[in-house]
């Protein structure tokens, strides 16, 4: 396909790291388009509140805070482009990104694309999806009011989700395959002090079941074997992230969970290739951390340009 | 230019069901963010679509029971109605490219 358009930078990735690097690269006045598939603003868009990030002391919305950054890059001259990324190539000088609206060309790209909640993977997940099973508590919550339900995990997301979900159903149980949760600790105490939470230790789910809605769970005890069921009406799936890297493989050496490889300035181990955000392999998927990678690459991808 | 227009548990028999042409319900309420960001996407489908699909929104928290007539337990969910039945579902934000193609497969 022919190249629509060139660039000094592109990003690829419409969350608080691309849209970051975007505020520092448009004000930089680096011609800067920062390409994203669906609504900028990530994966906080589902967070309530967000209370962790800097300068909110009584928290902040996520899908506010995501509109603001939004806003802010905007109005130093960021052009965006709603499109589907396909592929990155390199031609000489040029990184080119193949997007469903056609070829970009860019001196510099921030990759910057985040990762999506994975799957279960199990029998009635996809069947129930919208009728039962649910991957984000502050959005579906509302309607499992006074019903039992589940969430699947043990990392900071399924505690949140679950800690949500107390404010709608009768009882959450947090399946987790371990003995112990690996969320923050300051969550993990909310979560043991809350009446309506229960645990469900050293299981995993094996099927979702049920008729018109989800009834039940399957479930199995990953030290001995040993088969249960669950009545629930509802199940939360929160059990981790896949980095949207698919595009990248052929350009880079990903990590063997799909992450992106980077030094501390961002940088990967193509030349004028960038990396910022939950997509980078070291990523503590916070807002805080994604805001500074943004930052960083933008800066380091300014000076690469301005040496050649 | 049309803008998608607010329906509500009583006139939605009106509205919808017994509309000539296909209608495409949003159904959202004002704490969901993806809500939100699915709603302009909306207004500009109403725009392209005009005469052939009819864009209503449905809030859930003021309209309960169409929202659990029609087994709503996720939003946002675009249900387009096509002769009184609804015959496309959507559930979660999808980009307008993925909307356009949704509805293009119904008319």
């Amino acid at each position: 396909m022919a190249i629509k358009r060139e660039y000094d930078v592109v990003i690829i990735g419409g969350g608080p790291a691309g849209l970051t690097a975007g505020i520092y690269t448009a004000r930089a006045r680096l011609k800067s388009l920062l390409i994203e598939r669906g609504a900028t603003g990530g994966l906080i868009v589902n967070a309530g509140v967000v209370e962790n990030y800097p300068g909110f002391p009584d928290g902040i919305n996520g899908l506010e805070l995501a509109e603001a950054m939004h806003q802010q890059a905007v109005k130093f001259g960021l052009e965006t482009l709603t499109a589907d990324v396909t592929g990155l190539e390199l031609k000489d000088e040029r990184r080119v990104v193949k997007t469903s609206e056609g070829d970009v060309a860019a001196r510099a790209v921030i990759v910057a694309g985040g990762s999506d909640r994975v799957k279960l993977g199990v029998p009635g997940e996809e069947e129930f999806t919208g009728r039962g099973v649910a991957y984000c508590a502050i959005c579906d919550g509302y309607f499992y009011r006074d019903v039992p339900v589940a969430v699947v995990g043990g990392g900071n997301a399924a505690v949140n989700e679950a800690l949500e979900l107390t404010k709608f159903a009768s009882r959450v149980t947090i399946i987790h395959r371990r003995e112990e949760l690996r969320a923050t600790k300051i969550l993990q105490e909310r979560a043991f002090a809350e009446p309506k939470i229960e645990f469900s230790w050293n299981t995993v789910v094996e099927a979702v079941e049920g008729e018109d809605t989800v009834k039940k769970l399957r479930l199995k005890n990953v030290q001995n074997g040993e088969k249960s069921t669950l009545d629930i009406s509802g199940v939360f799936m929160a059990v981790g992230f896949r980095p949207n890297t698919g595009y990248l493989k052929s350009v880079l050496t990903l990590a063997d969970d799909g992450t992106v490889i980077t030094n501390e300035k961002m940088e990967t181990a193509v030349p004028g290739i960038f990396a910022a955000g939950d997509i980078r392999s070291s990523s503590i998927r916070q807002v805080a951390a994604a805001v500074g990678d943004g930052s960083v690459a933008a800066i380091y991808a300014e000076r690469y340009i301005a040496a050649k | 230019m049309s803008k998608p227009v607010e329906v509500n548990d009583s006139n939605f028999d009106q509205m919808v069901l017994q509309s000539k042409t296909p209608v495409l319900v949003d159904f959202w309420a004002a704490w969901c963010g993806p809500c939100r960001m699915v709603a302009p996407l909306v207004e500009e489908l109403a725009g392209e679509y005009e005469g052939k699909v009819t864009m209503v929104k449905l809030n859930v928290d003021e309209n309960p029971q169409i929202a659990s007539q029609y087994g709503i337990m996720s939003i946002p969910t675009l249900l387009v109605f096509k002769d009184g039945a609804p015959v496309s579902n959507i559930v979660g934000f999808r980009p307008k490219a993925e909307l356009q193609r949704s509805l293009d497969a119904v008319l």
